[in-house]
Formats: structure tokens, sequence, C-alpha cells
């Protein structure tokens, strides 16, 4: 596997005390493509996105980014806002973390922050109620409402982000994460608990993202049935460590990777093997 | 309301003439053994330095029959009113017409605040009164950026309050410098002091925060009291200038405003022109806030308040998003401040106590926080409410902390529960308070 | 080198009083999450109970004074505790799982509520007693005529700290009511489905914190012969300060940072200005919390991503 990586992880380490929750791990994401991180329950997947995000700092190990325009910014050297706001990574939670007494409009006008700070003029522009800052809040509302479009949600735009049902809240959170304009979508287990309409959906919206907005996404989850359909390119890891990755019918098959989930959880090595057929 | 919406886990509770009783007593007996020294007894320092005491068994007697009744009185009317449903508790004709009267109210509030000095003309008491009141919805105002909005807990906002005040006495008796010099001055400096204590303990968390606020408050009092050189210690600065009208004073000199406009003076005027100032002030926060509110940095400090980590991975500075609330809210402390001391004349370190960042902090929070409607609202009862215990003076404060739990009980979310949204497509509509996080920063 | 010494015992007898009051604001926050502003008062009605009950007893015509420091010892824990006990149930109970700041307010409002009522029924004055435990050794004669003082009083205030504390540290970690306590401050829901009743333990948390803060305020009165309405909050501040730097939850702590604000603000009194020693308590409360935003002991918040 060659070719045009966005994102690469170099030996990335991360101790917790004298715990070791990834070891030595090493993959890349390629530009453009769905790059999945899966792995059996405490295999360290949810660490390894909050060090390439921003939330906790490596141990050790390197994690390059790589933008269109040739930019590579190493982003265990930037730490929390700087992730999103410099390098344009952008991330969900796994237990969903929007602004629930905020609309769900307000909830994508917040992502713009940063570019809505510009154009208010750090505010004073703004305050004085300018033509170019009313011209900038105008567009900013276009944005959210073709993404609230995007993801069937414009008709409850002005509702509270908490009052939305369980699945509707998991588009808006990643409509939310994709107004940040990211070069990289990093999308923590985005199916889980959604229905299998509503994974569905989510396929068909993840697909889109990559195909008309071109941007790369990696996304850890345990659907299986997400994985294997719209994944370019799997990862596996237990223990901290890499113990497989390729195409979705390569790592399907691979007998380490069964292993794996045979031996955490027999559940779930059943549903690698059998989904996708 | 009615015993008829009980509900069946409730239906179960005890009830009856023997189980009233019961609890009655028990009440009675715990406030007899409260109250058996504290009040039966009386002690005083005596004539010759040693203490002396007497007793009080008749008011002992009469406070516990007291408990005794009011609990009997407080469980019959429980048992009358069935469960407490927050819902129910206030019927639905009664809920749409205060929503219709919340639209106006507002309005009409606006209406009437510029008519009082018209209306009190005569009642320099009423025109006093409402200037205190607006002072506080000012300061309400200003700690509802920290608080309401950013969520973040300020329990020594009257240190910038304080910042203020001193600022523009100081600069005035030392330096010459009038009001409206001083104004701007003193909400720079006090947004410079937000900044300075800001900056090394936003990222402290929740009661942390609280604990660091109240110790800053604290601090800034204790330097005023000792830095006697600088501020005149406990005895304050007095002498402060009164404000002009733009460069004419309003007082009974040839060059005062009463003079050049050939009407006879009265010293109405100046509580007139106070009460418009204050007025305008509070305004003028109120709009900046309304403003900020739909600025993205208005919406980050609600978002903030909501979900800090969301916020960061949004890509939001959290912490000089923190910083300008803090700062924006000293600034406000510090005009009200400037106008304190120039309505004062007179100020000293017993105006800039903890129980002063408390009271603000309850108009806040019992005004609904982040509602610009409901601190106006819960400053014009807080401090009404106070004004009138002003003839029992020694009760004043201990029906102030009974007002306050009682308060707290009843709504614990404030007087108006939900949050109007900043921006909308189809629809503006208010979003439940149950749904609002207060933050813990 | 001896005055420094006598700076060291005036410190520590003060900073034991400050850590007794503090462990009550570090359970009540570790249970119930709540700083219990009116802690500092349910202080101040301790020491009055105390002097009135002293005074009482000894115009009862009881002479002999360490029974007259037993029975009033245990009246002033007895009586602070119910205290302690109603203000939960009337102002915090209902309050329970509401929002953060309400019941926040309502310890605010009922810390007004005591500091008022004893100024309405006892007045305003500061009262006296005369010194009831006299004497003391001279630990070391220095030789300018500076002498190392350890008063009995200060030996009696640092020795019922101690056995206090052991009796308090026992409660904890080897009864039944302890283990219910620690439980409830894990997790109140799973604690409850154990069969724990969080409300009763709730309440004994209370109780116990009063209590000791009643014993803290007796040792107060009997150190410094007087009370008034409104040291309760200025020594509530600073316990609560200790509770803090000592990182807030935990019981070692507390005592550890009682300890810490009872030595810097003698030391900074002997050394420095009397004036200044509140500021320089609050300003390292400050310097510590951003370098340490636990605290001293306190646990480490990790942040669940």
């Amino acid at each position: 596997m060659s070719g045009d990586h966005i994102l690469t992880v170099d030996r990335l380490m991360m101790r917790f005390g004298g715990i070791v929750a990834v070891n030595e791990l090493s993959f890349a994401a390629e530009r453009r493509k769905i790059t999945a991180l899966i792995g059996p329950n405490g295999a360290g997947k949810t660490t390894v996105f909050n060090c390439i995000t921003g939330f906790y700092r490596p141990s050790g190990g390197a994690i390059r980014l790589a933008h269109d325009d040739g930019r590579t910014i190493q982003l265990e050297r930037l730490n929390d806002f700087r992730i999103s706001k410099q390098a344009k990574v952008a991330r969900t939670f796994q237990n969903i973390r929007l602004f629930p007494g905020m609309t769900a409009l307000e909830n994508l006008m917040v992502a713009q922050h940063n570019a809505l700070m510009r154009a208010s003029g750090l505010t004073v522009l703004g305050l004085l109620g300018l033509p170019s800052w009313r011209e900038a809040e105008r567009r900013a509302i276009d944005l959210a409402r073709a993404w609230l479009d995007r993801v069937g949600l414009l008709d409850r735009a002005d509702d509270a982000a908490g009052n939305l049902p369980y699945g509707d809240q998991r588009r808006l959170e990643i409509a939310r994460a994709m107004c940040t304009e990211p070069a990289l979508l990093c999308l923590d287990e985005p199916a889980a608990g959604l229905n299998a309409r509503e994974s569905g959906g989510l396929n068909e919206l993840l697909l889109s993202i990559r195909n008309e907005q071109g941007t790369s996404i990696l996304l850890i989850e345990h659907d299986m049935s997400v994985v294997m359909e719209i994944s370019d390119h799997v990862v596996v890891m237990d223990y901290g460590v890499k113990i497989a990755e390729g195409t979705p019918q390569a790592v399907r098959d691979d007998p380490k990777v069964i292993a794996a989930y045979l031996g955490a959880d027999e559940e779930e090595a059943i549903a690698v093997m059998e989904s996708g057929t | 309301m009615s015993a008829t919406s009980a509900r069946p886990s409730h239906a179960a509770q005890p009830s009856g003439g023997a189980f009233i009783l019961k609890k009655a007593l028990i009440s009675a007996l715990v406030a007899l053994v409260l109250f058996s020294l504290m009040i039966g007894v009386r002690t005083e320092a005596g004539p010759q330095g040693g203490l002396i005491y007497w007793t009080r068994f008749g008011d002992l007697a009469a406070l516990v029959a007291t408990v005794f009744g009011g609990s009997i009185i407080v469980e019959l009317l429980r048992q009358w009113w069935g469960p407490i449903d927050k819902d129910s508790l206030v019927p639905k004709p009664v809920q749409s017409a205060m929503s219709f009267a919340g639209r106006w109210l507002a309005p009409a509030l606006l209406v009437f605040a510029f008519l009082v000095p018209v209306i009190f003309y005569d009642q320099r008491y009423i025109l006093d009164l409402s200037i205190l009141v607006l002072t506080y919805v000012m300061l309400g105002w200003g700690l509802n950026v920290v608080v309401g909005l950013a969520g973040l807990l300020d329990l020594g906002y009257v240190a910038f309050y304080a910042v203020g005040a001193y600022s523009y006495a100081l600069l005035a008796t030392n330096f010459g410098l009038s009001f409206w010099v001083c104004l701007p001055l003193a909400g720079i400096l006090a947004a410079f002091w937000g900044v300075l204590l800001g900056f090394p303990v936003l990222r402290l968390r929740g009661d942390y925060l609280a604990i660091v606020t109240l110790a800053f408050g604290e601090i800034i009092r204790l330097v005023i009291i000792n830095w006697q050189s600088l501020t005149g210690g406990p005895n304050g600065v007095s002498g402060i200038p009164r404000p002009t009208m733009f460069g004419i004073p309003l007082d009974n000199s040839d060059s005062g405003l009463a003079a050049r406009l050939g009407i006879e003076f009265s010293p109405t005027h100046r509580l007139v022109f106070l009460f418009y100032l204050i007025l305008a002030m509070a305004l003028l926060t109120n709009w900046v806030t309304i403003r900020l509110r739909r600025l993205p940095i208005g919406r980050a400090w609600e978002a903030l308040r909501e979900d800090e980590v969301a916020c960061r991975a949004l890509g939001i500075n959290t912490t000089t998003t923190k910083l300008t609330a803090f700062a924006t809210g000293a600034m406000f402390g510090g005009f009200a401040g400037a106008f304190f001391a120039t309505r004062q004349g007179f100020i000293s370190p017993e105006s800039f106590t903890f129980q002063e960042s408390a009271l603000v902090l309850a108009i806040v929070v019992l005004g609904g926080m982040g509602s610009q409607l409901g601190v106006a609202l819960s400053a014009l009862t807080m401090i009404g409410g106070f004004e009138l215990f002003r003839g029992f003076d020694q009760y004043r404060m201990l029906v102030f902390g009974i007002a306050m739990v009682l308060l707290m009980i009843w709504r614990p979310r404030g007087l108006i529960g939900h949050r109007a949204p900043t921006v909308f497509l189809e629809r503006n509509q208010a979003i439940s308070s149950d749904l609002v996080k207060e933050g813990h920063g | 080198m001896d005055y420094f010494a006598q700076q060291l015992i005036n410190g520590l007898v003060l900073g034991s009083i400050y850590g007794l009051i503090a462990i009550g604001y570090t359970m009540v926050y570790g249970i119930v999450g709540m700083i219990n502003f009116a802690h500092g008062d349910i202080f101040m009605i301790g020491g009055f109970i105390a002097l009135i009950s002293f005074l009482v007893l000894v115009s009862l015509g009881l002479t002999a004074i360490p029974l007259i420091l037993l029975i009033v010892l245990l009246v002033s824990m007895a009586i602070t505790a119910l205290y302690g006990w109603t203000i939960e149930r009337i102002a915090y109970r209902p309050l329970r799982h509401s929002f953060r700041l309400a019941p926040m307010l309502s310890a605010i409002g009922m810390s007004f509520v005591l500091t008022n009522f004893s100024q309405v029924s006892q007045g305003a004055r500061v009262k006296p007693v005369p010194p009831i435990i006299t004497g003391g050794y001279t630990l070391h004669e220095g030789s300018q005529g500076f002498a190392v003082q350890l008063s009995n009083i200060q030996i009696m205030v640092v020795l019922a700290t101690i056995v206090v504390l052991a009796l308090f540290t026992w409660l904890v970690s080897r009864t039944r009511l302890g283990r219910d306590m620690r439980a409830c401050e894990q997790d109140q829901t799973m604690a409850a489905l154990l069969g724990v009743d969080v409300d009763r333990t709730i309440s004994m948390t209370f109780v116990i914190g009063a209590a000791l803060a009643a014993v803290a305020g007796m040792m107060y009165l009997l150190y410094y012969g007087l009370v008034d309405f409104f040291m309760g909050f200025v020594a509530g501040i600073k316990a609560f300060t200790a509770a803090v730097l000592g990182g807030i939850g935990s019981l070692p702590g507390a005592m550890l940072g009682g300890l810490a604000i009872g030595l810097i603000e003698t030391f900074w009194s002997a050394y420095f200005s009397v004036e200044y020693k509140d500021v320089a308590a609050f300003s390292i409360l400050i310097v510590v919390l951003i370098f340490m935003p636990t605290g001293l002991l306190g646990r480490p918040e990790v942040e669940k991503v």
C-alpha cells in the first residue's frame, strides 16, 4: 500500500503510569479514503484517537498530517484546540458531545467559530454591525443550512440539540465537525446505538463526504457492516499494537484478527466473519 | 395542583392526623433543642467585663410553639395540595397568560423605568431606591456574562466593583480627573484585573475556581483596608466629586445647571440625572450583552458552558474565550463601581464585602441563568424586598437569608427558566432550562 | 530560633482548629459535591453553645473544671450536630438532585440566616470569657530573655484534635457508617442499589461534620477567650481555603491544609505583617492551585473524552 497519505502515525506510544495503552503503533491513512481502526474492546483505539486529536500528548512517536497544499504538520506537537484550528482535524465523540442547550443551527454556528471570529474583526466589527460581518454571518448560516440539509435535519434546525433523537444527534455531530471544514475527519464509533436503517444512512453520508467534499475519514467502529461496506483500508489493533491491516476483505480473512476477536469476544468474531457475506 | 393528580407512588405516603401530629411534635422537639441555649439563655458582657446571662424561657416557648403550629399548617397544606408537581404548580391558563405577559413585560418595564423620575419626582426615597435597584441590575447583567453565559462561577465579583469605585475615587480626588474620563478608565482597570486574575486561574474547574475568585475578592478588600496611604483604609475615601452633565455641575452655584437654565435649584435634579445615568449605563450593558450573544464570541461562551471538551475539538481557544468573558464581566462591574462612587461621594471597604458578591450572584441565579429579563426582575425583587424590611434592621439579613433559601427551593433554575436561541431559521422557540447546562468552570 | 519555635507552636494550634473545621467542608464536598457555606457558621454556633452551656453550668454551682469541660464539649457537640442535621434537612435535601448552583446559594442563604440568628438572639457584641485553662510550661529560656512557652490550653487543643481525629478516622475506616459514607462518595446510585441508606448517610455526614466544628468552636473559645457572631465567616473561609489547599474531598488533606494555613498565617504575622496575614493565606492558596490544580493531596482529575 503506497500512495498519498494524509495521516502517518509513526511508532506511537502512549503510557498511563505503568500501563502501555498504545505500543509502537504505526499506520497511515490515505487521502480522500476512509480508513477504519478496529479491534476488540480495550485495544486502545480511542487512545489513538485522543492522541491524534490533541486530547492526549503521546509518550512517544510521531503523528504527521500532510495537507493538500504540501504543508506537513506534526500533530504530536500541537495540542488542544490548535489541532482543529491549525491542522484542520475534526472529531466526534463516542458518547455524543453536542451543546444540548443550543439549537441544531447554533451548534453548527459554534463550529464555524474561528472563521466567524476573523470575519467579526475579533468581535469589534461585529459589535458595530458592519455590512462585511453581516455578509459573513449570512454565509455561515447558509453553510450550516446546507449541512443540516445533508444530514436530513433541516426541519429540526431550531430545536435544541438535546431534544433530538439519538440517531439525529449522531448525524448532527458529524455535520458540526464538517462545519469546521476539516481535512481529516475522525469519527469515534459513529454507528454505535444506531439501528440498521440509520446505520445504512450513515454509510451513505460518510461516502458522500468522502466523494463530494474530498475529506479523508478515519473511523473507529464496532459495527462490522459499516466497516466492511465503506472502508477503503482497515487497521486492526489488539492490546495496543497493530495486528493486521489491509483491505476489508483481507483483514476479514486474517486468522490473527479472527483469533483476536475470538479471544476477546466470540460474538464479535462471528460478526467479523459473517459480515459482508 | 389538585389531589386528583396524585400519582400512585405518592398516594402511598402516610397521612392522617396522627402522622401530622407526630411530625409536628418531632419538629417542635428539634426546635426546642436547637433554640434551648441560643434563645433560652441570653448572654452579654457585664459591666465589670465578665459575662452575665439571663433566661428567656417565654421567648423559647413561643418559638417552639410557632414551629409546632407552623409544621402542622405546612403539612396540612402539603396534603391538601397533593404532591408538588413542578409542571402543575402553575396552572396552564396562568402559564399562557404569563408567557403573553412575558412578551410585553420587558418593553413595559423599560417604559416604566424611563418614566420613574417623572412619576416619582417628589419622592426622593423612591428615586434613591430606583437608582440602587438599577445599580444592582447592572451588576447582575455584568456578572451574568460570566456566570450565566460562560458558566464560570465567580464568587468575588465585588472585587471588580471595588476596583472600579476606587479607581474613580482615587483618580478624581488625587488628579482631579472628571467622571467622564474616569468611567472608561475604571472599566478598563477592572477588566485588566479580571485578566490578571483570570489568566492563571481559569484553567481551574468548578469549585476550585469559585474559591479562588472568593479569595481574590477578599484579597482586594483586605488590601484596600490595609493600604492606608493610598486608600484611606477603613475610613475610606470621601469628597468624591459628583458627576457633571458634560462639564456643567448640578449644584447650587452660578455655573450650575439650574442657574444656566434659569430655573430654581433643587437637589432632585442631581438625583434625576443620576437615575438616567445609571439607566443608560445598565441599558448599554444589556445592549452589548445581547449583541455579544449573537457574535461568535458570545456563542463560544455559551458553548463553553455546555461542553468545554467539544469546544476544544472545534478549535475554540477556551482560555481566551474564558478570559474575554471574565474581562467583560469585570469591566461592567468596574463601570458600576465608578457610578457607585460618584453617587455616594464616599466609599469605604465596608461596601465591598463577600455579602455583596453573594447578593449579586443570587440575583443572577434567581433571575434564571443567562436571562437578561430575569436578572432585572430578580434585582427588583431582591433589592425591593430587602427595602421592605428597612424598619426591622436587625431582622433584615435574617429574613433575606431565609428568603434566599426558600426561593432556591421553590425555583432552583430561577424565575425565567428558558433560554432564547441566538439565531434561527424558521421558528424562534425558547429552549427549556432542563437542557441547558450550567457549566463546571 | 526560639522565636521560630514559638511561632511553630502557635501555628500548629491555630492550624488544628482550622483543620477540624476543614474536615466538615471536605466531607460534605466529598459526598454531596457542594460547598457547605454555612459550615463556618456552624463552627460559630458551636462556640456560642459552648459559651452558654459553660456559663449555665458554672452558675449551677459546678466547680470541677474537667467535668465542666467534658459536659460542655458533649452538649455543644450534640446541639451543634443537630444544627447540621436540620440545615441539611431544610435547605439542602430538597435541592439534592438539582442544579449545582442552587444548593450553593441555598447554603449562602443559610449562612446569612445563622450569622444573623445569633446576632439577633445573642447580640452583636463580642462575648469574652475569662481564661479557664491557665498555666503552661517554659520549654526553653532564650538568651535575650525570650522564652518558648507552651501553655496548657495549647496542649489541650492539640490533644483534643488528635483524639477527635483518631475517633473520626476509626469511624470512617472501620465502621459500617464509614463504609456507607465512602460508598456514597463513590457512587450514590450504586450505593443505594446495594442497600445503603443514602439519605441517612448524608445526614450523618452533616452531623459528624457539625460535631467536629463544635469541637473547633469550643477550642477557639478556650484558646482566644471570646466568641462573636461574625467569627464564622472568616474562620469558615479560611477553613474552606484549607480544605481546597489540601485537596477537597481528601480527609488527611483537610487536616494538612488546616495546619498549612495556620502556619502560614502565624509565620506571616510574626515575620512580615499582621495586617496582611489573610492576604498571604489566600495568595498562597491561589499560587498552590495554579501549580497543583487539585490541591496538595487531591486526586488528579482525569478528563474522560
